[in-house]
């Protein structure tokens, strides 16, 4: 008996010997995703997911031969409670290796004290409120800011757009209050007056536009910003813009390109032509890089399909997650792996990024999209380019970003 | 700066008075809590987008269109769905419409993706009319006229016709006017139908200002049942009174004063249900 137990250990000892090395070189590493896959922002998950899903198709030798495991979960809604639920049960739990995605700025918010506890690295894929990698040192993000955006766009139109005075229409939550404040700290610090800021209701419901714009139709300013969520919001807004007469009016529209987001363009109708935003991404970019990418998105998810910049930011992230796989050999550790984000560059859909290795915040080109008609569809044309922005928030140390 | 606030506002009226006159009139003739009264827009919405887009159906004759249409598929959802709890509680009725909200959400998103589709209006529809003095918008001029013709003849079917008298009798008395031999139950499937209609071209004209989404029916379900209710049940006046002096209201607030303008709407309707509890031209029968 004792001598037969003994030969099995020695037998188990042997094989584990021989296995150890192997399963060493092929880690499986746990990725938890937190998004939105259900209710009116479903879209925004799927679109992020299958940019995720698509990197992890087309480069799977970006993981060092490791492998990636993802373990969704659904953050609903923008409230941060059931993100925060998802995020403490992934840890806790499933004992994932890093957190990824992250739609609403409020539910990376309610996130970052525990990655910070349990120490697990944080990819944000969108959120885009500017303090948000300031709340945790593992929280890094491949998508982009709302200054990013509105700051440049504030310069932009004094400088190159001639306008003078501009009003501001925006949505009343974060991200337009956000936005309100980039593009008029970028515009006055460029010499322009904003003369009216209007908060237009809330992100649920599409307000009939026509009480905002007559106002700001009445003010007569050389500029309307606005930023409301893209889809039915901004469908409206050019169509009581065009309906008001404001371009005739000599009013001109911008705004960020979040209003202008690819999916949800067509849907826009024709008055959408002439509008001018600034942005990181549209899928009408004719770069190499972006047309392999477009068209390996038509080949996985059907040629009705479309990426938009919250597609590129899951493969960018899927690109950050695997450089850093494939640097720490699959061995993930919390310190190791935000070392290896720091500074990282990728040549991504969108054109050349980089992780600032200061802010672990995105470093990429921002882009002057004008919505133009090319046959019977509508078309993003770039009319002008900013390389290598920077968060401009945490650079002027504003508010929050500063502290 | 008077003139556009009162004209928008107006126009913006129109739209709330077409979807939500059908609300009134039924719930006042037969009691029933239809929570679901924005489906029946939304799905007005989404024909006009669809006959529109995929059938390259005109939008004036698209919008008729969806009326009849929605009517009549809003006849069976009244027999195989409302019927069955005609006697039930209200919390039973609140508990159906709702559950019918949902799924219309969910059945909308399926065939249509969550995000809002729209629609191109014809040229002479678009741009602005001069009127000498300044310029209105042509499809918001065209809002308040079709609003208008509609609740004239509204008003003269309701007022001046024997279905009309009938309609009356019913929203007044229900046993009272069974008992002299009017069919309540026809009669009510046949407004029921006709509101549902109506409700459906005013989800149409409603795409090219609100544009419309799966969330469509419960987004701007607060906004009917105000009017609903400010107006008074079952009563077209009423409805049309709420809606113009809300449109207005709410209009002026959101021009004069954004930061605070979109409460005005809830402060007002506060203000004049306490007044008035049963509404601006309701009555205090059940």
């Amino acid at each position: 008996m004792v001598k037969q137990k003994s030969l099995r250990t020695l037998v188990a000892a042997a094989t584990a010997a021989l296995l150890l090395p192997a399963s060493a070189n092929a880690e499986t590493v746990k990725i938890g995703v937190v998004m939105t896959f259900s209710g009116g922002a479903a879209n925004f998950g799927k679109q992020i997911g299958q940019g995720m899903e698509l990197f992890m198709q087309e480069h799977p030798e970006a993981f060092g031969g490791h492998t990636v495991e993802l373990i969704k979960r659904d953050a609903k809604h923008p409230g941060g409670d059931v993100a925060k639920a998802a995020v403490r049960e992934l840890i806790t739990r499933e004992k994932v290796d890093m957190l990824a995605g992250f739609v609403f700025s409020p539910n990376a918010i309610a996130s970052a004290e525990l990655v910070t506890q349990g120490k697990v690295p944080m990819v944000v894929m969108n959120a885009g409120t500017a303090w948000i990698t300031k709340l945790s040192p593992y929280i890094a993000r491949v998508s982009f800011t709302m200054w990013q955006s509105g700051h440049p766009m504030g310069t932009y139109a004094k400088e190159t757009l001639g306008c003078e005075t501009a009003a501001v229409g925006y949505t009343d939550y974060p991200p337009g209050k956000d936005s309100l404040n980039a593009f008029q700290t970028g515009f006055e610090a460029a010499g322009g007056k904003v003369v009216d800021a209007i908060p237009m209701g809330g992100p649920r419901e599409v307000p009939d536009f026509t009480p905002f714009f007559q106002r700001v139709k009445d003010a007569a300013p050389d500029c309307l910003y606005v930023f409301v969520p893209s889809g039915n919001h901004a469908g409206a807004v050019t169509k009581t813009f065009a309906d008001l007469g404001m371009r005739d009016a000599g009013i001109q529209l911008i705004g960020p390109g979040d209003i202008t987001q690819d999916t949800e363009l067509q849907g826009m109708g024709d008055d959408a032509v002439g509008l001018v935003t600034m942005h990181h991404y549209s899928a009408d970019y004719d770069t190499p890089q972006n047309q392999a990418f477009v068209s390996a998105w038509k080949a996985a998810y059907g040629a009705d399909s479309t990426p938009d910049f919250m597609a590129v930011a899951g493969w960018d992230g899927m690109a950050a997650i695997a450089h850093v796989v494939k640097t720490l050999d699959g061995e993930i550790d919390a310190d190791a792996a935000m070392e290896a984000l720091a500074g990282w560059t990728f040549e991504s859909p969108r054109g050349p990024i980089m992780i600032d290795p200061e802010t672990r915040d995105i470093v990429h080109d921002e882009h002057v999209h004008e919505v133009v008609k090319d046959g019977d569809r509508l078309k993003i044309k770039v009319i002008d380019s900013i390389a290598q922005v920077k968060d401009p928030c945490k650079a002027l140390k504003i508010g929050k970003c500063g502290e | 700066m008077l003139v556009s606030i009162v004209f928008d506002g107006v126009a913006y009226a129109m739209i709330l008075f077409i979807i939500s006159v059908g609300l009134s009139v039924t719930m006042g003739m037969m009691g029933f809590v239809n929570l679901a009264h924005g489906v029946f827009a939304m799905a007005g919405g989404y024909f006009t987008v669809s006959a529109m887009v995929a059938v390259g159906m005109p939008f004036l004759l698209a919008l008729p269109g969806a009326a009849v249409l929605v009517g009549v598929a809003s006849l069976v959802l009244e027999r195989l769905l409302y019927a069955p709890l005609y006697n039930a509680r209200e919390l039973d009725q609140v508990l159906l419409s709702i559950g019918i909200v949902l799924m219309a959400a969910a059945a909308f998103t399926f065939a249509y993706g969550p995000g809002p589709v729209s629609i191109d209006v014809p040229d002479y529809l678009s741009g602005q009319i001069d009127a000498g003095f300044r310029t209105f918008p042509t499809y918001r001029v065209f809002l308040i006229a079709v609003g208008a013709v509609l609740a004239v003849a509204l008003w003269y079917g309701v007022e001046r016709t024997t279905i009309g008298a009938r309609i009356r009798a019913a929203v007044d008395n229900r046993r009272m006017a069974e008992s002299v031999g009017i069919d309540v139950d026809s009669l009510f499937r046949f407004t029921f139908a006709l509101g549902s209609g109506v409700a459906a071209l005013g989800g149409g004209l409603a795409v090219e200002v609100l544009g419309v989404s799966p969330g469509f029916a419960i987004q701007y379900l607060v906004l009917f049942l105000i009017v609903v209710s400010v107006g008074g049940l079952g009563t077209i006046k009423g409805t049309l009174v709420a809606a113009l002096v809300l449109g207005v209201i709410d209009n002026a607030g959101k021009y004069l004063w954004p930061e605070g303008g979109a409460f005005i709407i809830y402060a007002v309707t506060i203000a004049i249900l306490l007044y008035r509890p049963h509404g601006l031209f309701g009555r205090s029968h059940g």
